[in-house]
């Protein structure tokens, strides 16, 4: 019995002591550090504008105006991009649900987007992992020049300068894959639209 | 397979080894106690003076289970007690309440065995206290367990005439002390440079540079749905002007969560959210972490047991199960679903504009190549944390790492676990052996005789007996089948994923299965603790008595297990049990869907 008190204290001291060291002061020391050396990625790399922020870097925006580029498809409920509660759509690949959300989407970028010239990359009509992806492929950016030129009533050579400009390559051409984040692409896209209206 | 692919994994398996025999060589220091750093060396002698523990008496298997039974089961509580109080604790900025009950104990039994399976969302369920105090803790302390376990293993089959495994709280603090708070210390840091978040603010607000509107039921006051005459829903129109950011210590969690095998995200998506993983570095290095200490265990091994040989043959085992089973999950997904390639969506991979093949389900940064090496690494080892969605993959590349786990969770597996259950199927292995030369079968010296054989069986028997009677249960019951959210057979592969998964302690799921329900955060959490201690006690009990065996000098009899004969033998015995134990169950899951999928649409 002596035996097993003995063992009962030990595990809850030493269970107490690591709880401290690596629930309190690793986590502690962590962020310390992290918001001494990177303050900006350390709180969620925000995009401030006149004093208010407009979104993160890493978080997509849901943009369905034939003015702006668009991002994945969201699986996220109420409403897509909803930050608060990241989901994927996880539908197996032969469910009809699936199918057809993938024809609904299909159809309604051939409407808004009828001179793309080109078959639908299959990331636009598919939605991502976290429903927050902020970026879309290079050439998922590229189908879409066509319907913003048109609704912007600038010229595509301008809009693709744009998107090779906003294209990130693969780390040391070789790790991950190439892609365009869809906020920044916007940003940009209003600043050289306002730009060219002044 | 694209040429970039290819260089991918090598680049991954290439780094991958070359990190093997330094962090194995640091590991056996340490667990040898023969480490001498000055400031970890006095944080080590204060713990054990505080808590009554003299390092140098040591434990026979019975003491050293009990000392491990008892340390996880006061943790479970702790973590349950958490949960439960949360609301009234400090650190919940977003005041969210209690967790439920069942879901609270799934959570604890779950981090507390290494599993880390997620039936709650983090992002709106868990306060920064729970996930710090909570969760973080038990992915450093259910790590530092399986790292016990198997050096207590180790020395059954090292020692000689003994009953002394080595003392459990001094493993314990050193695997967390030497190993494991370093590494992730170092880890979380670059982890932050590359934006995942570390930092104790509420959720931030953003608003919107363009609105979202959308349409959704009309509710009550009671918060039921109203319904027109027609028993229609009525439906009204919201339009969202702001987009609420999540924060919380997050780079923290992450770092211990891939490098203790452990997986349960900070955030629902786990791996795929963008401020847990939010670059290809960030990806990559993650995938580093996940098999660094399995891979490296394999080394320490080599070197404790004196023959570093031993150890690579068991490292090549598994590289050669991991590799072609990766390979083949990255050529099925590449080459896209079919049923969408009759709609005319472009899915063929084009260099440097774009991925191609299954997007479902996968983020944009990391493609096909880095969500399918993140899949089998996952389950391979047993991590299961998810940077895509399992529940999109195409039937036979959803098949491979559900397979990878009914193989014991043995290729990596979880630290310490994985390696202690791949010497239990060395044990079978020269059995067999042993059999088919008429000698007695033995292993580095000890001769493996009816009580070994006996609890090996029991280890090796034990978890697909659980796995396919609880999926049964569960495909029979209506509590079982609601949760499902895909029709026809690939529901019954969500359970089957479910079950395998909880009872392998791997964590990973076919996420369309609404896996917080009592009976599956019950029923499952029960597979949780069958699933880990079963195996845990007969390994120590394997251990304690090999340490009391003389070694005998090895003659022209014994059969050399550092050969690449062993190699082949050894892989033969692990994907022959695996295999016959779970194909009639994998066949009428994946393998239906995929016959299926040939029948509608082709190949």
């Amino acid at each position: 019995m002596l035996e097993v008190m003995k063992q009962l204290k030990t595990g809850l001291v030493l269970l107490l002591l690591l709880s401290i060291l690596t629930g309190i002061v690793y986590p502690a020391v962590v962020t310390g550090i992290a918001q001494l050396v990177f303050p900006w990625h350390a709180n969620g790399s925000l995009i401030w504008k006149n004093d208010k922020i407009i979104g993160s870097e890493l978080i997509g925006q849901f943009f369905s105006d034939d003015k702006y580029f668009w991002g994945r498809p969201s699986a996220t409920t109420p409403y897509p991009y909803n930050a608060e509660s990241s989901s994927g759509s996880n539908y197996g690949p032969l469910n009809p649900d699936y199918l057809t959300a993938v024809k609904n989407r299909l159809n309604q970028l051939h409407q808004s987007n009828p001179n793309a010239g080109m078959e639908v990359p299959v990331d636009m009509v598919t939605t991502s992992a976290s429903g927050l992806d902020p970026e879309i492929s290079p050439l998922a950016a590229v189908y879409q020049v066509s319907r913003i030129a048109e609704a912007r009533k600038i010229s595509k050579d301008q809009i693709m300068k744009l998107v090779e400009a906003n294209i990130q390559h693969r780390l040391w051409g070789v790790i991950g894959e190439p892609r365009v984040n869809i906020l920044q692409l916007n940003l940009a896209l209003d600043a050289a639209d306002r730009g060219a209206n002044q | 397979m694209t040429a970039n692919g290819t260089f991918q994994i090598v680049l991954y398996l290439v780094v991958l080894i070359a990190l093997v025999k330094p962090l194995g060589w640091y590991m056996a220091r340490v667990y040898e106690g023969k480490l001498r750093t000055p400031i970890l060396r006095h944080i080590e002698t204060f713990t054990y003076r505080l808590a009554g523990v003299s390092p140098d008496s040591e434990m026979n298997w019975k003491r050293y289970l009990s000392a491990m039974l008892l340390f996880n089961l006061l943790g479970m509580m702790i973590l349950y007690a958490l949960a439960r109080l949360q609301l009234h604790l400090p650190f919940n900025p977003q005041h969210f309440s209690a967790v439920a009950p069942d879901l609270a104990f799934n959570t604890a039994t779950s981090f507390a065995t290494n599993t880390n399976w997620q039936a709650y969302a983090g992002e709106s369920t868990l306060s920064y206290l729970t996930q710090m105090l909570g969760l973080t803790v038990q992915n450093f302390l259910s790590a530092a367990t399986g790292m016990a376990l198997l050096i207590a293993m180790i020395r059954g089959l090292v020692r000689q005439e003994t009953t002394n495994l080595g003392n459990f709280w001094v493993d314990m603090v050193r695997g967390t002390l030497y190993v494991l708070i370093p590494l992730s210390l170092i880890f979380s840091l670059v982890l932050v440079s590359q934006g995942v978040i570390q930092n104790l603010a509420p959720y931030k607000t953003a608003s919107l540079i363009a609105t979202v509107k959308y349409e959704q039921a009309k509710l009550d006051d009671a918060g039921q749905v109203i319904k027109d005459s027609h028993d229609v829903p009525v439906m009204e129109a919201k339009v969202v002007t702001e987009q609420v950011i999540p924060m919380g210590p997050v780079a923290s969690q992450i770092a211990i969560k891939q490098l203790g095998t452990n997986g349960g995200g900070f955030f629902n998506v786990n791996s795929a959210h963008p401020f847990e993983n939010p670059t290809p570095l960030t990806n990559f290095l993650e995938m580093l972490a996940i098999l660094l200490i399995p891979a490296a265990l394999c080394y320490t091994f080599g070197m404790m047991v004196r023959d570093t040989k031993q150890g690579w043959v068991i490292l090549f085992a598994m590289l050669f199960i991991y590799v072609p089973l990766t390979i083949g999950t990255i050529s099925i997904e590449q080459s896209g679903n079919p049923a969408l390639s009759k709609l005319g969506i472009s899915q063929a991979a084009m260099p440097n504009i774009s991925p191609g093949g299954n997007m479902e389900g996968k983020e944009t940064r990391f493609g096909i190549v880095n969500s399918a090496i993140w899949a089998t690494a996952t389950t391979a080892t047993s991590n299961g944390s998810v940077n895509t969605m399992l529940d999109s993959f195409m039937p036979l590349s959803g098949l491979v790492p559900l397979w990878l786990m009914q193989l014991g969770e043995v290729v990596f597996g979880g630290v310490g676990s994985g390696l202690s259950g791949m010497l239990i199927f060395i044990i079978l292995t020269v059995f067999i052996a042993g059999l088919m030369v008429g000698r007695t079968p033995e292993y580095l010296g000890k001769k493996i005789e009816p009580y070994e054989m006996k609890m090996a069986s029991f280890t090796v028997l034990i978890m697909p007996l659980v796995v396919l009677v609880m999926t049964a249960v569960a495909v029979v019951t209506h509590v079982g089948i609601n949760s499902i959210s895909n029709p026809g057979t690939h529901g019954y592969s969500e359970i089957l994923y479910a079950f395998s998964s909880l009872t392998n302690n791997n964590g990973s799921a076919f996420a369309g299965l609404n896996a917080n329900t009592p009976f599956y955060n019950i029923w499952g959490g029960i597979a949780i603790l069958i699933g880990r201690y079963w195996y845990a006690i007969p390994t120590l009990a394997i251990a304690g008595s090999l340490a009391r065996k003389k070694a005998i000098p090895s003659g022209a009899g014994t059969l050399p297990t550092n050969t690449f004969l062993f190699l082949v033998l050894l892989i033969g015995v692990v994907i022959v049990v695996g295999a016959l134990t779970f194909f009639p169950a994998l066949a009428l899951g994946p393998i239906v869907e995929q016959l299926t999928l040939w029948n509608q649409y082709g190949s």
